[in-house]
C-alpha cells in the first residue's frame, strides 16, 4: 500500500494496473487523454502494451481482440469517441468479451465543450449500442473512488464476461486528491474462467452462474468469436429458441449478480427524514455539501449516492428511503431522474437538472432545491 | 462437439469445421477455390513445423469472404463489418506468438475498413490480410463496391458507376507493407505460393485474390454462367514476375496482372516495438 496525491484520470490508470491491465488501445480526446499518456509510460514496463489507434472504432475493436488472447483490456474516451464505439460495445456484449470502457464525460451534444464536465452520457452508457442488452456502469465521485471502481469494473468484466463502463467526467478527471494504491494481494482481483481442457470447448456454454468459461486464443481451443446470434458452439442460430436463450442469458447473468454489481452509499438515511437527495459522480460532491448545509439550517434531509448507475437495485433503493420527497440532482436534463420516478412510487420525486460546466456553488444548488422545501 | 477425424474424406478437411458444410456460398463462387489454396499453403507450413495450428487465428469482418472465418477449424473471430484488421491488431499485439490471418472482401477490407487497412499497412503490423475482390457488395445483393469498374451498372448505380475504382495495391504500396501480391481464383497455384511465402515473412502482408461472383457480379456484367465467368476471367489474368505498380490497375479489357508487386524485409511493428520497449 502506498499513498500518493494525484488526479482522477491517473487514478483510473492506476486502478487498471492494479487490476492487471495488459492491453490498452485508445485515441486522444479531451478530457481523457492523460489516462493513455500515463499508461503509455507505465504499462510497457509491466509487460503490457499501449497503442494509439487511428480512431475510437479501431481502439475498442483492438481491445476486444486483445481480450480474446486472455489479456485484460481497456480503452478510455469521452462522449464523441464513446459514440463511435457504439457498434463494438454490442460486439463485446454478444461475444461476451471482458472489457473496461472509460467514458470521461464532457458537455455535448456533438463537440460540445471538450474541457468542461457534464453527466449527459448516463443513458449512453446504458443504451449505446443497438440490440437488447444490459451492461454494468460505475460512476466515481472522488479520486480514490475512480481507482476503486476501476478495479471493481475489471473484476465485474472478468467475473461476468461482459464489457463494463466507468463513467467519470472532466471534473473528476482533473481533480487532485490523496490516493491509496494497493499492492498485490491487498485487494481482491478476479480473473476470468478458462475451460479446463479440450479442443472445441463450446465458447458460449454457460456454467450454473450463466457465465461460460472463455476459450482464449492460442491454447488449442479452436474458439469461435461470433457476432451473429449463436448457439453454445458459436454457430449462427437464427431461430427463436436460440435467440431467446442467448439474449435472456446475456441479461440474466448480469441481473443475477446485482448483489455484487450494485453499490451505493447513504448519508443520514436511517433517520426520519422529510427529504432525500439522490446524486452521483461529481455532482454528488456539491449535493453532499448542500445536504449538510440544509441540515445545519434545520431541515430533515438525507442523501443517497449511486456508485453503480446500471443496473439499479430497485429493492435496495426503496428499502433505504424513508423520506417523503426525493430530489434528484444531476448535471444533465434529468436522466437518472426518470428511473428514480419509476422506482420510488410512494414518494414525490423531483428533478434538479444543474447543467453546469463547472461544479456549481452550493448556494446555487440550494437555490434550485429550495423550490421544493 | 468434437470433429471425428476418422471420418475425414479430404486431406484438407482438418482445416474446416466440416459439420458446418455445405457453406452458404453460391454455385460458381470463387471463395472455395481461394480457401482451398490457402489451406494447402498452411498445410505445407504446418508440416514443415513453421506454423503451429494452435497459434493461428483467423479474423473476418462481414461479407461473403469474411464469413470464411466461421468455417475454419482454428481459433477464429467473425466480427464487425470493416473492423477485422482493428480486432486482429489487438490480437497480435497482446500475444505476438499468434499468426493472424485476416480474410475479407474488398468492401469489408478497403471500403468500410479502409482506414484500418491504411494504418495497419503504415505500421507494418504483423498479419496477413487476404482481400478477395469480386467487384461488388454481394452478400447484400449487388451494390457498388470500392473496386467496381467505371460504368458498371449495380443495384445502387443503375445508370452505371460514376466512380473510378480504387486500386488497393497501389494504395498499400504507398505505405510500409512488407509484401503485396495479387493472384486469382483462376490461378490457385499462385494463391498457394504467395500465401506460403507470406507465412514465412514478418510485418504486414497483403494478398489480393481476384475472384468470380457469377451469381451477383456476373448478373451485372452479363456473365451469369459460372463456367463462362471463370473462363472470361482466365482469359484476362496474366502472371508477370516482378510487375510494376503501374501494371496493378485492373482493366477488364486490357487484362489483369497478377504477381508479387512488393517484397521488402523492413522491421515489422512487433520488432520495432520490442526495441523501444526494451530501452
Amino acid at each position: 500500500m502506498r499513498k500518493t496525491f494525484t488526479s482522477g484520470n491517473i487514478a483510473i490508470a492506476e486502478g487498471a494496473i492494479t487490476a492487471g491491465l495488459k492491453f490498452y488501445a485508445g485515441y486522444p480526446i479531451t478530457p481523457s487523454s492523460e489516462i493513455m499518456e500515463y499508461l503509455a509510460e507505465k504499462l510497457p514496463k509491466l509487460g503490457g502494451v499501449v497503442i494509439q489507434m487511428e480512431d475510437e472504432i479501431a481502439s475498442i475493436n483492438a481491445a476486444i481482440g486483445a481480450s480474446w488472447t486472455g489479456a485484460k483490456s481497456m480503452t478510455a474516451t469521452s462522449g464523441p469517441g464513446f459514440s463511435l464505439m457504439a457498434e463494438a460495445v454490442g460486439l463485446a456484449v454478444i461475444t461476451e468479451t471482458p472489457l473496461v470502457i472509460v467514458d470521461v464525460m464532457r458537455a455535448g451534444p456533438s463537440t460540445g465543450v471538450p474541457t468542461k464536465a457534464s453527466q449527459s452520457d448516463v443513458l449512453q452508457a446504458r443504451w449505446l449500442a443497438h440490440g437488447d442488452y444490459v451492461i454494468p456502469c460505475y460512476a466515481p465521485w472522488s479520486v480514490q473512488e475512480a481507482y476503486d471502481l476501476t478495479i471493481k469494473a475489471f473484476n465485474t468484466a472478468e467475473l461476468l464476461r461482459t464489457p463494463v463502463v466507468v463513467l467519470s467526467d472532466a471534473i473528476i478527471a482533473h481533480l487532485w486528491e490523496p490516493l491509496t494504491i494497493y499492492d498485490h494481494g491487498e485487494v481482491n482481483i478476479i480473473d476470468r474462467k478458462i475451460p479446463r481442457t479440450g479442443e472445441r470447448a463450446p465458447p458460449y456454454k454457460p456454467d450454473p452462474d450463466l457465465v461460460p468459461p472463455m476459450p482464449i486464443f492460442g491454447k488449442g481451443f479452436k474458439a469461435l468469436v461470433e457476432s451473429l446470434v449463436h448457439d453454445e458452439r458459436g454457430y449462427y442460430a437464427p431461430r427463436d429458441e436460440s435467440y431467446r436463450a442467448l439474449v435472456t442469458r446475456l441479461h440474466m447473468k448480469i441481473l443475477k449478480r446485482l448483489d455484487y454489481i450494485f453499490e451505493y452509499e447513504t448519508y443520514y438515511c436511517d433517520e426520519e427524514c422529510e427529504y432525500m437527495l439522490v446524486s452521483y459522480g461529481s455532482t454528488a460532491r456539491v449535493a453532499y455539501i448542500a445536504m449538510l448545509e440544509l441540515r445545519r439550517r434545520g431541515y430533515r434531509v438525507c442523501m443517497s449516492r449511486l456508485k453503480t448507475l446500471w443496473p439499479l437495485d430497485r429493492e435496495k433503493l426503496v428499502k433505504s428511503c424513508r423520506a417523503r420527497k426525493i430530489i434528484v440532482l444531476e448535471n444533465n436534463m434529468g436522466k437518472i431522474y426518470m428511473d428514480m420516478e419509476r422506482i420510488f412510487k410512494e414518494q414525490e420525486v423531483y428533478s434538479a437538472p444543474l447543467l453546469s460546466l463547472e461544479l456549481p456553488p452550493v448556494r446555487e444548488v440550494l437555490e434550485v432545491i429550495s423550490v421544493w422545501l | 462437439m468434437a470433429v471425428e477425424h476418422s471420418k475425414i474424406l479430404h486431406p484438407l478437411d482438418r482445416h474446416l469445421r466440416t459439420e458446418r458444410l455445405p457453406t452458404m456460398y453460391c454455385p460458381g463462387c470463387g471463395i472455395g477455390i481461394a480457401l482451398g489454396a490457402i489451406f494447402r499453403a498452411l498445410d505445407r507450413r504446418i508440416r514443415e513445423g513453421l506454423v503451429d495450428p494452435n497459434k493461428v487465428v483467423w479474423v473476418g469482418g462481414i461479407g461473403c469472404s469474411a464469413r470464411a472465418s466461421l468455417y475454419v477449424n482454428y481459433d477464429a473471430a467473425h466480427v464487425l463489418h470493416g473492423r477485422a484488421i482493428a480486432f486482429a491488431t489487438g490480437v497480435v499485439l497482446a500475444n505476438p506468438e499468434l499468426q493472424v490471418i485476416v480474410i475479407g472482401g474488398d468492401g469489408d477490407i478497403a471500403g468500410i475498413g479502409g482506414n484500418h487497412l491504411i494504418h495497419a499497412a503504415k505500421r507494418n503490423i504483423d498479419m496477413i490480410v487476404v482481400m478477395i475482390t469480386n467487384f461488388v457488395y454481394a452478400m447484400t445483393g449487388g451494390q457498388v463496391a470500392p473496386t467496381t469498374p467505371l460504368g458498371v451498372k449495380t443495384t445502387t448505380t443503375p445508370s452505371g458507376n460514376p466512380e473510378p475504382p480504387l486500386n488497393v495495391i497501389k494504395l498499400i504500396a504507398s505505405l510500409n507493407a512488407n509484401y503485396i501480391a495479387r493472384a486469382s481464383v483462376v490461378t490457385p497455384h499462385y494463391i498457394e505460393n504467395f500465401f506460403y511465402k507470406a507465412l514465412g515473412m514478418k510485418g504486414f502482408r497483403f494478398i489480393e485474390i481476384i475472384s468470380t461472383c457469377p451469381e451477383i457480379y456476373g448478373r451485372h456484367i452479363g456473365l451469369r454462367d459460372p463456367v463462362e465467368m471463370y473462363n472470361e476471367l482466365k482469359k484476362r489474368v496474366k502472371y508477370k514476375p516482378k510487375p510494376s505498380l503501374e501494371e496493378s490497375d485492373i482493366n477488364w479489357d486490357k487484362g489483369i496482372i497478377i504477381g508479387e508487386f512488393i517484397e521488402r524485409n523492413t522491421p515489422s511493428y512487433l520488432e520495432l516495438l520490442r526495441k523501444v520497449y526494451v530501452r
